[in-house]
Parts: C-alpha cells; sequence; structure tokens
C-alpha cells in the first residue's frame, strides 16, 4: 500500500531555516538522507521531492488570462508543503514509523524538529475482483 | 528490453520455459540467488537472439546451457575469493539432461519453485515479487512497472526475499507431505494476491501495464499442471478464469465500474466460462470440496446466467452458507447478506450485516458500508442508503470504487429531489419506491 507523507511549515518556519548555521543544516539533510537511503535498500522507496520555496509560491485560478492571481503574499498562518515521500509499505503503522523519524530529524542545535507529517493513503486505480 | 519482450512472439515460450530452467539450476548448483541472476540472463539473452536468429529446436536446453555457463563464469570469479567452495562446484561440470528425465522433472521443478517463492517467511509483496521473476520470468523492470514503483527499489525487494530465503535455509525440493497442505494454502493466497492486484486502468499506455490477472492466470495453470489432483488448485484456477471472463463488461468506455447486475452479459468471455465450468466440475465429482472451489461455483453461477433477474439466488445462498461453514471471512458473510436479501428480502440481508458491526475486521471496511446502502435502497430507504454510499465512498482507497458509490449517491439525491417534487405537484400519485 502506498502512502504519501506531506512535510508542511508556515511561511515562518522557512524563514527560520535561513538562520541555522551550516552544521545545523548538515546535520538535518544527513538524517533525512540517511532514511531515503534505508527506505531504498528496504524496497519501500518510490519517490520525493522538496519544493522551492513560499517566496515563489503562486496561485494561479482559470481565468485572469491564465496569469497567477497573487504574487506570492500570503498570509502568515498559511501552511506551505515543504516535500514529500511516497513510500510503499505493508501497513498503515509502518508508514506511520517512517513519517515519525522525517518528524524527528534534527533542528537548530540537534533537537528534534518534530515538524507534523502529514500521513495520506494514495488511492489506487485497481478494485477487488474477487471476494 | 520490456518492449521486445513483450512484442517478442517468443515472450509466451519463455515465460513458460522460465521456472522449469530455473528449476533444473537451482536443482544443479544449489544456489537460487546465483541461479536466479543467471536464468534472467539467458531469458533476456534468449529475448534478442531468437527473434532474429530462430527459435532453437530445443530451447529449454538452449536456455539451461547458457545460464550453466553464465553460473559457472559466475562462480569462477567468485572462486577469487572462495576458491575451495567455487572449485567444488566447477568439477561437477553440467550435463544436459535427456528428454526423459526432462519431461518428467519440469513439472516438478516448477513446482518446488513456486514453494520457494511462496514460502511463508517471505511478506505477500516480497513474495508476489519473487514469485513474477523467478516464476513468471519477468524482468525486475516489468515487475517494477506493473506495481507503479522504481525498477531499483524493486530490485531491492527482490534481491531482500532472495537473502531471506538464503537465510531460511530452504532446500530446493518439494515440502513434505505434512508440510505441503499448509505451504500449498500459502502459495495458492499468493496467487490469489497476484490476479486481485491485476486492474484495468484507462489511464496510461497499455504496452507499459502487464497484465497481473493473466500471469496469475498463467501461474495457476502451470501449479495446476504440477497438482492436477487437487481440487483447490482447480478451483482456484477456475474461479480467475470465470472471474477475469467478465473483463470487458466490468468498466464502461472511461473506465467506470459497472456492477453485475448491469453489465452486458454478451461480452462475458464464453470461452474462459465453459473452461472456468469444465475444471470445477471435474474438481467437484472428486469429492473433496473447499473455499476456492464453492468461490468459483457462485462465479460460475453467476457467469451461466444470461440476464440477471434470472440469477438462481437461493442456489448462491446456499453455496455462501456452505462457505461460510468453511471460512469465517467477514467478506464472506457480507455477501452471504447480499444473497439473503436476493432471496428472502433486503430485511434479512440487514438483519444479517447486523452482526457484522461487531467485527472489527470489517466494521471500518467500505464494503459493509455499500452493501448496507445497496440493501437500505432496496429497502426503499433512500436517506439512509445515501449516508452508507456517502460513507462507503469515504473509506475505499480504490478511486473506480469511490467514483461508482459517489455516483450511487448523487443517483438516489436525485431521484429522491424529484419524488419530492412529484408528490407536490401530483399528490395522488404514489412515488416508485425504487
Amino acid at each position: 500500500m502506498k502512502y504519501i507523507l506531506l512535510m508542511a511549515a508556515p511561511k515562518a518556519g522557512f524563514d527560520t531555516y535561513r538562520t541555522w548555521s551550516e552544521k545545523d543544516v548538515q546535520a538535518h539533510f544527513a538524517v533525512l538522507t540517511g532514511i531515503n537511503k534505508q527506505l531504498s535498500e528496504s524496497g519501500e522507496f518510490v519517490a520525493t521531492e522538496g519544493l522551492d520555496w513560499p517566496d515563489q509560491a503562486k496561485i494561479v485560478r482559470g481565468g485572469n488570462n491564465g496569469a497567477p492571481v497573487t504574487d506570492g503574499v500570503f498570509p502568515e498562518s498559511k501552511e506551505f508543503l515543504a516535500g514529500y515521500w511516497i513510500v510503499d509499505v505493508e501497513s498503515p503503522e509502518r508508514a506511520y514509523e517512517i513519517a515519525a523519524r522525517i518528524s524527528s530529524a534534527p533542528g537548530p542545535g540537534g533537537t528534534a524538529l518534530e515538524m507534523p507529517i502529514e500521513v495520506r493513503r494514495i488511492m489506487t486505480r485497481k478494485r477487488d475482483e474477487l471476494g | 528490453m520490456t518492449d521486445r519482450l513483450l512484442h517478442s512472439s517468443s515472450e509466451h515460450l519463455l515465460r513458460e520455459l522460465a521456472p522449469q530452467v530455473l528449476g533444473s539450476v537451482v536443482r544443479r548448483f544449489h544456489d537460487f540467488a546465483a541461479s536466479e541472476d543467471a536464468v534472467q540472463e539467458a531469458l533476456l539473452a534468449a529475448a534478442v537472439q531468437w527473434p532474429r536468429e530462430g527459435v532453437p529446436d530445443n530451447p529449454r536446453g538452449w536456455l539451461i546451457q547458457v545460464a550453466a555457463r553464465r553460473i559457472t563464469d559466475y562462480l569462477r570469479s567468485e572462486a577469487a575469493r572462495r576458491r575451495r567452495e567455487a572449485e567444488a562446484a566447477l568439477q561437477t561440470s553440467y550435463e544436459m539432461p535427456t528428454t526423459a528425465v526432462e519431461n518428467e522433472s519440469h513439472h516438478d521443478d516448477t513446482l518446488t519453485l513456486v514453494f520457494m517463492c511462496c514460502h511463508p517467511s517471505l511478506t505477500p509483496s516480497s513474495a508476489i515479487a519473487l514469485t513474477l521473476r523467478a516464476v513468471g520470468g519477468l524482468t525486475t523492470a516489468e515487475i517494477a512497472n506493473a506495481f507503479l514503483v522504481p525498477e531499483a527499489t524493486m530490485a531491492q525487494r527482490i534481491s531482500r526475499a532472495k537473502q531471506t530465503i538464503k537465510a531460511s535455509g530452504v532446500p530446493f525440493r518439494l515440502p513434505s507431505n505434512q508440510e505441503r497442505a499448509q505451504r500449498l494454502r500459502a502459495v495458492l493466497h499468493i496467487l490469489y494476491l497476484i490476479f486481485n492486484e491485476g486492474y484495468t486502468s484507462s489511464i496510461g499506455p497499455q504496452l507499459q501495464r502487464l497484465e497481473l490477472s493473466h500471469e496469475a492466470i498463467r501461474l495457476t495453470r502451470a501449479v495446476q499442471a504440477s497438482l492436477p489432483e487437487d481440487g483447490e488448485v482447480a478451483g482456484l484456477l477456475a474461479l480467475m478464469l470465470l472471474t477475469d471472463a467478465r473483463r470487458a463488461a466490468r468498466t464502461g468506455p472511461d473506465g467506470e465500474l459497472i456492477p453485475l447486475t448491469k453489465q452486458d452479459r454478451t461480452l462475458w468471455d464464453r470461452a474462459a466460462i465453459s473452461e472456468g465450468v469444465a475444471l470445477l466440475t471435474a474438481a467437484l465429482s472428486n469429492g473433496s470440496v473447499g473455499a476456492y472451489q464453492l468461490q468459483a461455483a457462485i462465479a460460475a453461477v453467476h457467469d451461466e446466467t444470461a440476464r440477471a433477474e434470472d440469477t438462481d439466488w437461493p442456489q448462491i445462498l446456499a453455496l455462501y452458507d456452505l462457505l461460510k461453514r468453511m471460512s469465517s471471512n467477514p467478506m464472506v458473510m457480507l455477501n452471504q447478506a447480499v444473497a439473503a436479501a436476493m432471496v428472502h428480502g433486503p430485511s434479512k440481508g440487514l438483519e444479517l450485516l447486523q452482526a457484522l458491526d461487531s467485527d472489527s475486521r470489517i466494521v471500518g471496511h467500505y464494503r459493509l458500508a455499500s452493501v448496507r446502502a445497496h440493501l437500505l435502497e432496496m429497502a426503499g430507504d433512500h436517506r439512509a442508503a445515501i449516508t452508507q454510499y456517502q460513507i462507503a465512498a469515504s473509506r475505499t482507497t480504490s478511486i473506480p470504487e469511490q467514483n461508482y458509490l459517489i455516483t450511487q449517491a448523487a443517483r438516489l439525491r436525485e431521484n429522491t429531489a424529484g419524488q419530492r417534487l412529484n408528490l407536490s405537484i401530483a399528490p395522488d400519485k404514489l412515488p416508485d419506491p425504487r
């Protein structure tokens, strides 16, 4: 069963991130890279991507001649997707376990960030044929 | 390579031969992982050479020879590190089996291989991947494609499965008779899961999608050829054929789900139905009846009925009653409730569903809500039916199912609104309970 693990943060979180020390940034990515590597080795990895920063985000709606309707000025409280993982696992519990490890990736000073990770099952196009 | 394999006229032959060749090589060299790699290379070599140069006179022998050469090369290169073991292996130079030995052993080899790949120490997804590769002769890329995961992930899954088998020290031989029945259940379950994994999709180019249902049928045929006397193997094969026979009628032009009662039955595959019914009849006449045979018998009742309204529901209900005695699977009770509703009316079906509300295995499952919705609709309680369709839609993880359930809820809402309108315009006319 496939799950998507979504990492989101308010704009303030992204702004704070710019102030992290080099060591903290490296430690953070070392953990995430390690998780990716382990997911590949366990045969559970499907995809992961990081997204660019909220400064670059645009909202598009039909109309307006196809031009974005905002230039990226959003309320401070709005959460932005920072990145996601797609994993193919044996159980929902395993997806939660991976999400917890991602959430515990270290932030400034090596303290666990405990970022909320939203775990969502990915729907399939197959259906039960039997039984 | 995928395209070449798929388009090649030798593809079918290669898949047929793959387990026999692998079985033969493993029996000789005892190293499952190395043999498996060598056979994959031989299959790829054949996929390239045969269409160009023609199929050799003894294709099985050709593949065994190429694989044996590869594995010898591999063992020779390993010799640098582990000279003594390798020397022992090299001393036993491989001899081509005679035709007599060949015919006698290849069914057993295929079966042994299936037992090995569906080993209980593997997770279902690993067992499925390994079975498709080792027994089905599919490339890692093809399997990855079928499950929509990257090739590297599938390669890792297969490689871990092989390590698990190696670590478990399973010898390459058929399980003992006592062990056989229990292991066979696991094998049949994996084949069943592969069949279930098959889906028709309205998206993506068909060529890139491996038909897993057909692959499951092919593998089950191979197991059935090895165990022709086993009623449950025949039952599973019959169940697959009788279910797959409805494939063309099961989805509409946009991939939407069409339930059994609404399907255009002229689209059903008569040849598959005949074969399934014949298999089932032969199996049932042998005496022992198992769960797969009963499910196949139920599928056969539907398949042999030309019009949905002529369905022999009392017979289907009787079969579900038997099935329920054999398995405590809540899905069986769910289907039994549907059959009971068709025979005795919706209130009887709804009453049976109540027993499932305390069953933790199914209480949150969309199928319970979906069946309840259908029965409530039959009973004319449209408002409750709409709620249940919506609950079911929010619980399913299948996009076609969800679209179907949302459509049902919408249809009922419109009908109910229409009825209210009718009532206010023509109060003397009673609304149609359907």
